[in-house]
């Protein structure tokens, strides 16, 4: 079912505590800002989140970290020069941390919205990342097997959606949008612009309707 | 003249540019190739545009163009180490699963990434020291380890402390079992292998200098992998 919201926070409004919440965007590029501050506001906790890194400067994701919502962190790169309340809530033992391999991340989510079960994968195989996990020698090389990762919800960043939730996107934001629309239960979209149904055209459609729930529009 | 000392092709060791300047001229016109952050990302400088190279980022794009300036910059044209850069003509976008796939399914030519160890089979360590109290952070460098057909690998020979990151066995956690293929620091070319670390070229140093630095057994390289011109 598709709703078009008039709000980032009816957007978010069902966003339980415990919650999975994958978040789109590398860096700040396709960060979906606006939802993110509703989901801040809407006084989630207790939540796991999938983002690549784990929050920049004093904004969005890294908010969120910093008032204690974010109970465990799922991504591949937190360390960064601006990354300064992840690290002191990792630091203090204040929050969980899974580090995934970019590559893994990303293959990890889109099996989950591709009814995958899991997959072997010759990243990892050998470090540190793969102690635990079940490997296996396929075509000479050495594999690890990686599992899905769900979410309850995904929050994304759009450019453009049309009337039956088509989605396209700009340039390097793109980034984890597409596979978590499909990986999450549920798929909220902020977009610049909404245009009528018929007002993509279906060979340039990125991310189907399909995967998308809620529509809202932020200027 | 041996054959060990005609391996020196420079009289000192090489500059980060100049050495930048030689990945650039060793790879094959018309390949696809991803730039690690750091020093791998000065090798764009020095390509020329009739080698028709097609830069890969990892964040989702190939036809990545030179840094950004100005009026060009755009907080959606990012590169993997999050800095603003522009689209070539022919450019295309994909979503990171894509991405990873392109490089995870062996189609990258070449990723050039930096590094604090090198072992004489392969193996590379370049994302964590394993001090217990840093934070870890991985990126996309398994997958590019494990993923490209070669990988080269950009570094000083030694650390400030005057030991080898050329070792025998990695000490600093690995980020991929036997995948690097080529080794350019500011002393050597190292190819290696299953047949073991063979030297290329050294730089203001002859072989037998450079085999007293590194604890690994080295060889003179093959004659058909020889430099072709003078750098």
């Amino acid at each position: 079912m598709l709703n078009f919201m008039d709000t980032v926070e009816e957007a978010v409004a069902g966003i339980q505590d415990g919650s999975t919440v994958m978040i789109g965007g590398f860096g700040n590029a396709g960060q979906p800002f606006e939802l993110i501050d509703a989901l801040m506001d809407c006084g989630a906790k207790e939540l796991t989140v999938v983002n690549n890194n784990a929050g920049q400067g004093d904004q969005g994701l890294a908010l969120l970290i910093k008032e204690g919502r974010v109970r465990k962190m799922i991504c591949s790169f937190p360390r960064q020069s601006d990354s300064w309340h992840f690290d002191a809530k990792y630091k203090a033992g204040e929050i969980e941390l899974e580090l995934v391999p970019q590559g893994n991340l990303a293959e990890r989510i889109r099996a989950a919205g591709a009814g995958i079960g899991g997959f072997f994968t010759p990243t990892g195989y050998g470090t540190i990342l793969a102690e635990g996990k079940e490997t296996r020698i396929i075509d000479g090389r050495g594999q690890v097997f990686e599992t899905p990762i769900h979410a309850d919800v995904a929050l994304i960043k759009a450019l453009k959606a049309d009337g039956k939730g088509n989605l396209v996107y700009r340039k390097t934001a793109r980034n984890f949008g597409p596979i978590m629309a499909a990986a999450a239960k549920h798929t909220v979209v902020q977009v610049s612009e909404i245009v009528p149904v018929g007002g993509l055209d279906p060979e340039n459609v990125v991310t189907p309707g399909i995967y998308v729930n809620s529509i809202v529009k932020v200027a | 003249m041996t054959v060990e000392t005609s391996l020196q092709t420079a009289e000192k060791p090489l500059g980060r540019d100049e050495l930048a300047r030689l990945v650039a001229r060793d790879i094959k016109p018309g390949s696809f190739v991803n730039l690690g952050i750091g020093q791998p990302t000065l090798v764009s400088n020095y390509l020329q545009p009739e080698q028709d190279i097609t830069l890969h980022t990892e964040n989702g794009m190939l036809g990545m163009g030179p840094e950004a300036t100005g009026d060009q910059i755009d907080g959606d044209l990012i590169n993997a180490g999050k800095i603003p850069v522009t689209e070539l003509p022919g450019a295309s976008y994909f979503h990171h699963a894509d991405s990873f796939a392109m490089m995870r399914g062996g189609h990258l030519d070449i990723c050039v990434l930096g590094a604090f160890q090198v072992s004489a089979a392969g193996d590379l360590a370049n994302w964590h020291t394993g001090a217990p109290d840093a934070i870890p952070a991985v990126g996309g460098a398994m997958d590019l380890a494990t993923g490209a057909k070669d990988v080269f690998v950009m570094m000083t020979l030694l650390t400030r402390e005057g030991a080898s990151k050329l070792v025998d066995t990695c000490t600093y956690p690995l980020t991929g079992v036997g995948c690097v293929t080529r080794v350019y620091t500011d002393m050597a070319v190292f190819l290696t292998g299953p047949n073991g670390v063979q030297v290329r070229e050294t730089f203001g140093c002859t072989f037998e200098e450079l085999q007293a630095l590194v604890p690994v057994p080295l060889m003179p390289v093959a004659p058909e992998a020889a430099p072709a011109v003078e750098p």
